[in-house]
């Protein structure tokens, strides 16, 4: 399946779908329209990237954006990744709002030295003078054989480097939510969209609203372990929850939205209740961003934790492309409750 | 163009205050007064005084690690220059950048930058914001020889190119990237054959020469101005000292002779000597222009060793940008 069918799929055709009367909308839809409303507000707000004009950008999240804004405020870039942040950073310097696209999460690395080496340190550097309201979307996550070099998920790499944010939506309302604060927002950030979610719908509002940034969202109350888990992998851990509470295990499920900043006193405030931490990415578990948190639960919360801290995550090795190993590589609901059990 | 006496004048003042602010940092590194690394561009001056002034005030350039020379015939200010060199919080950075993070947005001064070639793209993104604003302004990056072998000059120039940017592109070829020659690094003699690589022009300059540089600045961003695209200047020069202090201890990647040779050709003297001939200035006035520089250098030295140095709760300052969005 190609990334477009994905979109096409279940996208913008189910905005009207479910028994609710709220209005639901696609994940990838909700990409286009924050975009949409943002450029309509604010003339400094301009996309680039490769094929995300004429094309719409390969998932189609950038959909239609290029007829109605035209060419200059929806920039077809050569495939040049260093290039593309740099156009972000030097435009955002100058006071635009850029959101440049990276297409693949797994291209950051073609592009390290621009948001590594420039971008997240340029305000400190230059000693405060500089603002760089720089938002860098790409498209991460495993789950579409797209094998080792289309697939990562690499947000701890980021979330190490102070002077960036790092933002992971898991459904369509935190896309809008979160996607407004990103372009609002003055510093460096990289925004994750996760290719499996595209067509995903759920509940958005109409009109433009904003997700602070850094602040966790408690998914499900619970009073016997708390289960933070990272961008999709909310939806496993609250399959895994459901299965749990038949069994009589009752799950706190935290979504912490952003990695960097990481909410972290949501989370210590959940584990002094429930004494069990969990933590679920897509990412390897070696260095992720599991491990900082089972280090920061452990500095501040050691008293109240009646078991290790657990982490179900991706194993270390790069991401295959058959589905039959790729299937057993992504943590899933029935690995996410089988780490949880592994706590009692 | 008509080169008229001031500009002749401007030009020579920006040279020396290049130099001499050049000069007593290498005093000052080699009496240890200076932490870190200092990247001179003694010998360079007529490149940066050239190109900056033929440029509009906030035209942006972004520069390289052997940046004080962009930054000061950009018009910047010895004081807060000499401070940051020192890492003081009355400096340019607030002491936090240093030598290689110099700069100063008020002059759209966007950097100097401690990694060869990434001030080009960075560059790109303000040609860009220039083409979205409307503004009139073209940004110029400032890069060595050794920079177009890295693939952030190679993304930026054809991405310029291909957007049709009002951009200048500066290549200062002193013929050595750090201590390997250009002919081990790369198999052209000239790297202007690069520009056209991307399909925009170019010309090769006398970077001894700051009227040269300057008339060819000037009839590029005529162009550029005009909405033409990118164009490239490939300016032949030459730095004194080593790639970093002042005489390295690697010493023998070039001769000595070389390097006298090449002295002879000093930007500062040729300038002279035209002033002189012309009569626009005799040696009198050359000298009370460089003992007026001169004073301001020993001020800016005095200004920053009396400076505070940043406080430990200034380490976390400015990591990220608060409050309210503007």
């Amino acid at each position: 399946m190609s990334p477009d069918n994905i979109f096409e799929s279940a996208g913008e055709a189910s905005s009207n779908g479910g028994n609710s009367s709220e209005r639901k909308l696609g994940y990838g839809a909700a990409v286009v329209e924050t975009m949409a409303q943002i450029m309509r507000e604010d003339e400094s707000v301009f996309v680039a990237g490769e094929d995300v004009g004429a094309h719409g950008g390969v998932f189609g999240y950038f959909r239609g954006l290029q007829p109605e804004f035209g060419e200059d405020r929806v920039v077809d870039t050569p495939i040049a990744e260093q290039a593309i942040i740099g156009l972000g950073i030097g435009s955002a310097v100058q006071g635009l709002r850029p959101v440049v696209d990276l297409m693949f999460m797994d291209f950051i690395c073609v592009a390290m030295d621009q948001i590594v080496n420039q971008a997240a340190k340029l305000k400190y550097m230059f000693g405060g003078g500089a603002k760089l309201p720089l938002t860098i979307t790409t498209a991460g996550g495993a789950g579409l054989s797209a094998a080792a070099q289309h697939s990562q998920s690499l947000e701890a790499m980021l979330c190490h480097v102070p002077g960036l944010k790092v933002v992971m939506p898991s459904d369509a309302y935190e896309v809008k939510g979160l996607l407004t604060s990103c372009v609002r927002e003055d510093n460096p950030t990289v925004f994750i969209i996760n290719k499996r979610k595209l067509g995903d719908t759920c509940h958005v509002p109409e009109e433009l609203f904003e997700i602070p940034l850094g602040e966790g969202h408690v998914v499900r109350e619970g009073n016997d372990v708390t289960v933070v888990a990272i961008g999709r992998m909310v939806d496993e851990a609250k399959g895994a929850a459901e299965k749990l509470s038949n069994e009589g295990i009752d799950c706190e499920l935290i979504n912490p939205r952003t990695v960097q900043p990481l909410d972290i006193d949501l989370i210590v405030e959940s584990v002094s209740k429930t004494g069990h931490l969990v933590i679920v990415h897509e990412a390897v578990r070696f260095g992720g961003i599991g491990a900082e948190i089972a280090a920061q639960v452990q500095e501040q919360a050691f008293d109240y934790l009646d078991a290790p801290v657990g982490r179900v995550a991706a194993p270390f090795s790069p991401i295959p492309f058959s589905p039959a190993l790729e299937k057993q590589y992504i943590p899933d609901a029935e690995r996410i409750v089988a780490g949880i059990k592994n706590l009692f | 163009m008509e080169i008229t006496d001031e500009i002749l004048i401007d030009l020579y003042k920006r040279m020396v205050r290049v130099r001499l602010f050049e000069e007593e940092a290498g005093r000052l590194a080699e009496s240890a007064r200076l932490p870190g690394f200092l990247h001179l561009y003694v010998g360079e001056e007529a490149v940066a005084s050239g190109v900056c002034a033929a440029l509009e005030n906030q035209d942006q350039i972004t520069s390289t690690h052997r940046g004080h020379g962009h930054l000061l015939a950009k018009g910047g200010d010895f004081n807060r220059m000499m401070a940051e060199l020192m890492g003081k919080s009355t400096g340019y950075c607030n002491g936090k950048g240093g030598s290689m993070h110099i700069c100063d947005l008020d002059l759209a001064m966007l950097g100097a930058n401690g990694i060869v070639g990434a001030g080009v793209p960075i560059s790109v993104g303000a040609a860009y914001a220039n083409k979205l604003k409307k503004n009139g302004l073209i940004s110029v990056a400032f890069f060595g020889d050794g920079a177009t072998n890295i693939g952030a000059f190679h993304e930026a120039a054809n991405m310029a190119a291909a957007l049709s940017l009002p951009m200048l592109f500066v290549c200062e070829n002193n013929e050595y990237a750090e201590y390997s020659p250009r002919n081990k690094t790369m198999a052209i003699t000239d790297v202007i054959e690069r520009a056209a690589a991307y399909g925009f022009p170019g010309a090769i300059v006398d970077g001894m020469d700051c009227v040269a540089v300057f008339e060819a600045t000037s009839l590029a961003i005529e162009k550029i101005r005009k909405g033409e695209g990118p164009m490239m200047l490939e300016c032949k020069t030459y730095r004194f000292y080593d790639h970093v202090g002042v005489k390295g201890t690697a010493s023998n990647y070039r001769t000595d002779e070389e390097v006298e040779e090449m002295r002879k050709r000093d930007p500062l003297l040729v300038h002279e000597t035209r002033l002189i001939d012309s009569e626009v200035m005799d040696a009198e006035s050359i000298q009370a222009i460089k003992d007026e520089v001169q004073k301001e250098v020993d001020m800016s030295v005095e200004f920053a060793e009396n400076s505070p140095s940043p406080e430990l709760e200034d380490m976390l300052v400015d990591v990220y940008t608060t409050g309210e969005s503007s």
